[in-house]
């Protein structure tokens, strides 16, 4: 039973990350109408910044928290200005296919500087050591990394459905030449909005640091699960990409423990089985 | 919305006379290579995937389909042909066939599930299907995993071909490559590529006018994934092996920034691209990791202010179509 808890906390651990990355995915893409195939590779920013403040900057983690996904969001920003914003009204391949090229430039630089293997991360003081829960024990840097994801991603649902600027954001997603025309600066809020897309993948990536180490491969392979998850919970809304994301981490851990020749395959599986039930995806609607 | 290609131009007497010409011209140039001294390695090479690249620009500049997971094609192909010649012992046409065939009943299978989404979502199914498949690749015993099927037998192609020397080799290869582009060229003239053309431009109008627009991408996926498969079964020749590096994602990435670089919806685009791209990671082996780097640089500067392609460019300049 321990074994079968802990892959479970792997799975909720995973599925932190897919609930980021995908809940970013799905913004950028309601207001970029672009899947940011770099998604993955500013996923591994976020990583590094977090490694180079400590080692040159020697800030701790708790600092890189706030510090790398504000980085690696004005890094998004300065794309989106200098880049993404020529792709307006044009087919939506473009996007993924510019993103695509951004991300090979990003992961490329770094495999140059880095080679392909992990550089470690240490856990912080304060978050070393674990519990024992009676059932199992409880590492706890891992159930920070849970809690803290899901605080997160329901704060950027609050933000998005709750809030006065988050009324405008999807005001604009549904038709922004109207909000334009009430006077909100359109543009801008494009520009932000891809921002915090991307630092929620880089706050994903300092997270993951200390667990799998600091490689600039480490977002590649991620991001195509990502994708899958996408496919399978639909981008309409914030609350399915949340609840997907961990969801489907969870059955992974699930996998690993019952079956584990197929936790690596086992979401895309599920995208194919979602596919032929609901091709829609699981929050319904059609793109 | 804009589209992707232009081809207005397309579809008159006279474009079908220049495209023949120029086909004409390609076929000439590439025979004489055994003459010129061109190492012929890289030229048979380079024609597998301009193969695959015309295979893949069926599906995205007539179909209006990208697919980002056509390495899975390639690398299926590859791995059965391989199989089937050195642990079956059967001979090279054989070999190509249970490739081919294998590539057919993966693209009806992966068809069937990813024309269910559109757009954008196709992309991502089309990559998660063949990352699905590497990793099941990665762990059955018939691909050897990490080390790949090696040292594959080259054999007599129809009793009589000895494709262990090179000049036959480049000969036999540079025919798949002619049969397979004359197949492609064949497809978009005919009615059928006409109606995937009206799909790419307006599905719900295509629709309206009676056409069953899924049955047609359906159709599309899958002359398009078992000509990915043929130049799949075609390079285990050349490279005499099999291995991952044909069903990882990054080498469905090349084939997408080989037709980029070539021109979208163009004929000749993704032969050009093809060329370019390998002409390229030969040059710049030595550069490592910078390779990735100038690949991505490509895809950016394509897509911001070259969209047409080299022989879209060239195309648009001289009002032809090619």
């Amino acid at each position: 039973m321990q074994a079968l808890y802990a892959q479970l906390l792997v799975g909720l651990i995973n599925g932190s990350f897919y609930a980021l990355l995908s809940l970013g995915l799905a913004v950028i893409f309601g207001m970029l109408n672009i899947i940011n195939f770099a998604h993955g590779a500013l996923y591994m920013m976020g990583a590094f910044v977090a490694y180079f403040l400590l080692n040159l900057g020697g800030i701790n983690y708790w600092f890189a928290l706030l510090l790398a996904p504000i980085i690696v969001g004005i890094f998004g920003m300065i794309l989106e200005r200098t880049m993404l914003k020529f792709l307006t009204g044009l087919d939506h391949l473009y996007g993924l296919l510019l993103t695509f090229g951004i991300a090979l430039i990003v992961q490329g630089v770094f495999q140059n500087y880095f080679g392909s293997s992990g550089l470690p991360y240490a856990i912080p003081d304060q978050l070393r050591g674990g519990m024992n829960l009676g059932f199992m024990f409880l590492p706890i840097y891992r159930g920070w990394v849970v809690v803290f994801s899901l605080v997160v991603c329901l704060a950027t649902w609050y933000l998005i459905e709750k809030t006065q600027l988050g009324a405008y954001l999807r005001a604009a997603t549904e038709n922004p030449t109207l909000v334009r025309a009430f006077g909100i600066n359109v543009p801008r809020m494009i520009t932000l909005t891809y921002g915090l897309g991307v630092g929620l993948a880089a706050l994903a990536g300092v997270l993951s640091a200390p667990i799998n180490q600091v490689r600039p491969l480490m977002g590649a392979d991620l991001i195509i699960v990502v994708f899958a998850v996408v496919v399978i919970g639909g981008m309409g809304s914030i609350m399915g990409s949340i609840i997907t994301g961990f969801a489907l981490g969870v059955i992974e851990g699930l996998t690993k423990y019952f079956y584990p020749e197929a936790s690596n395959t086992v979401v895309f599986v599920l995208m194919v089985l979602v596919l032929l039930v609901k091709p829609t995806g699981l929050t319904g609607r059609a793109a | 919305m804009t589209t992707l290609t232009d081809d207005t131009l397309r579809a008159s007497p006279r474009a079908m006379r220049d495209e023949m010409i120029a086909f004409a011209v390609m076929a000439l140039l590439l025979a004489a290579v055994p003459f010129t001294g061109v190492y012929p390695f890289f030229v048979m090479q380079a024609l597998c995937f301009a193969l695959l690249a015309c295979a893949f620009n069926l599906l995205i500049g007539y179909g209006g389909l990208l697919s980002f997971g056509h390495a899975m094609f390639l690398g299926t192909a590859g791995y059965c042909s391989a199989h089937a010649l050195k642990v079956w012992g059967l001979p090279p046409e054989l070999g190509i066939l249970v490739g081919v065939a294998a590539a057919f009943a993966l693209s009806i299978v992966t068809g069937y599930i990813s024309i269910r989404r559109q757009g954008i979502y196709f992309s991502m199914i089309t990559l998660a299907l063949s990352q699905l498949l590497y990793f099941i690749y990665l762990q059955a015993p018939f691909t050897h995993g990490e080390d790949g099927i090696q040292g594959i037998p080259q054999g007599h192609m129809f009793g009589v071909l000895d494709l262990s020397k090179p000049t036959v080799l480049y000969y036999v290869v540079l025919a798949g490559f002619l049969a397979g582009f004359l197949l492609i060229f064949r497809i978009i003239n005919s009615p059928f590529g006409e109606v995937l053309k009206s799909i790419r431009e307006n599905e719900q109008r295509a629709i309206s006018l009676g056409y069953r627009t899924d049955q047609y991408k359906f159709l599309a996926f899958v002359l398009s994934g078992t000509l990915a498969g043929f130049a799949g079964s075609l390079k285990v020749f050349v490279a005499q092996n099999a291995s991952l590096t044909d069903v990882h994602w990054s080498m469905s990435g090349e084939v997408v920034l080989m037709t980029l670089v070539g021109g979208l919806g163009t004929i000749f685009g993704p032969v050009v691209g093809a060329f370019v791209i390998i002409a390229m990671q030969q040059y710049l082996a030595s550069f490592g990791q910078w390779v990735t780097v100038i690949q991505g640089s490509i895809f950016v500067i394509c897509v911001l202010t070259f969209r047409r392609g080299v022989i879209g460019e060239i195309a648009h300049y001289f009002r032809r179509s090619l």
